[in-house]
């Protein structure tokens, strides 16, 4: 069976090693890539963003249990920090999904952040495509604990859910730009106590005066309650399983707004690309070119600077044989 | 040619939930560079199996000190090996008395720690003995 069949037919393991080429950054998954890429653009992508300790493992857990019920297959990516000292990282969002690990309709696989800044790992647009193609009809994401500037995820998931949890200061808080900006769904998790519904005031006085920068959609909001009161922490829960789906519905019965959105998202993934394949070639030849060393070496000695010796390797590229200047 | 990240499941079989050691081992790996999947305590061997195959570890480490070992060790391997994850490493450690070794070597443990080991033997171990495939 070749290596698309085994993804196709859920082969774990198969599902798993490709995604672990893409984060080693080995060049021949991208080829495989090519063949995957056909039988993508079918699941659902909900990215699941929020404080560490925020409680997003948690809810995630109980999503997959909500897709679960409704029969559907879900597949996960699980984003945890990477030390920057060492380079190792302790992976430990799946510890609250345990009752899944025997599910074969459930995938979940850990990533290491492994340098990236934006709550992502640089694997998580190609491992996307992996679990697509597995057949999950969701494809859950989940970032690394955020602060208010890790918003990569607005370029990956169809909806976002931004988790929050109350005293984490005042209403100006609410006002700022990043991370409250990119959300579909507002959760208010840990939602107890009096804090809470003041959290829930400024959220609302948020969703309804905000231009619509990104979202002709008012965001909506779902609160879920302390664990110790079973029948208010599964309505919260429920609630916010109907706002996935309505925001999903919501964006596949208005085309432009669908357009706009996976029009966004391609560019994204273009961007992406072209940087990727513009500098393999680059960097490959800087160490293996002599030519191109030459110009390094001018770096090294200040009689160039970055940006004029990188327009001349380029050149350099285009003209394989040639001399930077006779272009 | 690509350096490979070694990824490693730590994990708690059976009705323990003495979980202090095997934090103190996830974080020795993290220094040393490892990627570690914690999935905790209470742990089938199903569940740790599946989440190997999963996760594509190179190694599985299995923490006991229930007195368990030795069928709840064999059973993780024996796992891996029915769904096609042969190739990944089993150790284990614990409250595991010294006339059991054999027994886990045996049912295809490769190494037995047990406390009084240091974390840095145990890194040494993995460092010698987990050789992550490289490929182009």
């Amino acid at each position: 069976m070749d290596l698309i069949e085994k993804i196709k037919n859920r082969d774990f393991r198969t599902a798993s090693r490709l995604i672990r080429d893409f984060e080693d950054d080995v060049s021949s998954a991208r080829d495989i890539l090519k063949d995957i890429y056909p039988h993508t653009g079918k699941a659902h992508i909900v990215g699941i963003t929020g404080m560490p300790g925020a409680g997003k493992s948690t809810i995630i857990g109980e999503l997959i249990r909500r897709y679960r019920i409704d029969n559907k297959r879900v597949g996960a990516l699980l984003v945890d920090p990477t030390s920057p000292f060492s380079g190792g990282a302790i992976l430990g969002d799946r510890i609250r999904m345990q009752r899944h690990f025997e599910d074969s309709n459930v995938f979940i696989r850990s990533l290491a952040a492994r340098g990236a800044l934006g709550g992502l790992s640089r694997a998580v647009g190609d491992s996307i495509h992996v679990l697509d193609a597995m057949g999950n009809d969701a494809v859950i994401i989940e970032t690394v604990g955020t602060g208010q500037q890790e918003v990569d995820i607005v370029n990956y998931a169809h909806t976002v859910a931004v988790v929050l949890v109350p005293g984490m200061g005042d209403d100006v808080q609410v006002m700022k730009a990043g991370l409250l900006e990119i959300a579909d769904i507002f959760v208010i998790n840990k939602a107890d106590d009096d804090s809470a519904r003041k959290l829930r005031l400024s959220l609302m006085s948020l969703v309804d005066s905000g231009s619509p920068i990104r979202r002709p959609v008012k965001p909506l909001i779902a609160a879920v309650g302390n664990i110790s009161n079973n029948e208010l922490y599964n309505q919260g829960l429920d609630q916010l399983y109907r706002h996935i789906n309505a925001h999903r519905n919501y964006t596949l019965e208005n085309k432009e707004c669908l357009s706009a959105m996976l029009e966004k998202k391609l560019f994204h993934e273009l961007d992406q690309a072209l940087k990727y394949v513009i500098t393999e070639d680059i960097m490959k030849s800087i160490a293996e070119r002599e030519d191109c060393r030459r110009e390094i070496h001018k770096l090294r000695t200040r009689e160039l600077d970055p940006y004029s010796i990188a327009r001349r390797l380029i050149k350099i590229m285009q003209h394989p044989s040639g001399n930077p200047n006779q272009s | 040619m690509t350096e490979r990240k070694i990824r490693i499941l730590l994990a708690k079989p059976g009705l323990d939930g003495h979980d202090r050691g095997i934090r103190v081992l996830a974080c020795a790996f993290r220094d040393a560079g490892f990627e570690v999947i914690y999935t905790g305590c209470h742990q089938t061997p199903e569940q740790i199996a599946n989440t190997a195959l999963q996760e594509d570890v190179d190694l599985v480490g299995l923490s006991c000190l229930s007195g368990a070992h030795r069928y709840l060790f064999a059973k993780v391997v024996e796992l891996l090996r029915e769904s096609g994850g042969e190739d990944i490493k089993v150790i284990g450690g614990g409250i595991i008395p010294e006339h059991d070794f054999t027994v886990l070597r045996d049912a295809g443990i490769q190494a037995v720690f047990t406390p009084g080991s240091t974390l840095d033997s145990i890194v040494q171990w993995v460092r010698d003995n987990v050789k992550t495939s490289k490929r182009q």
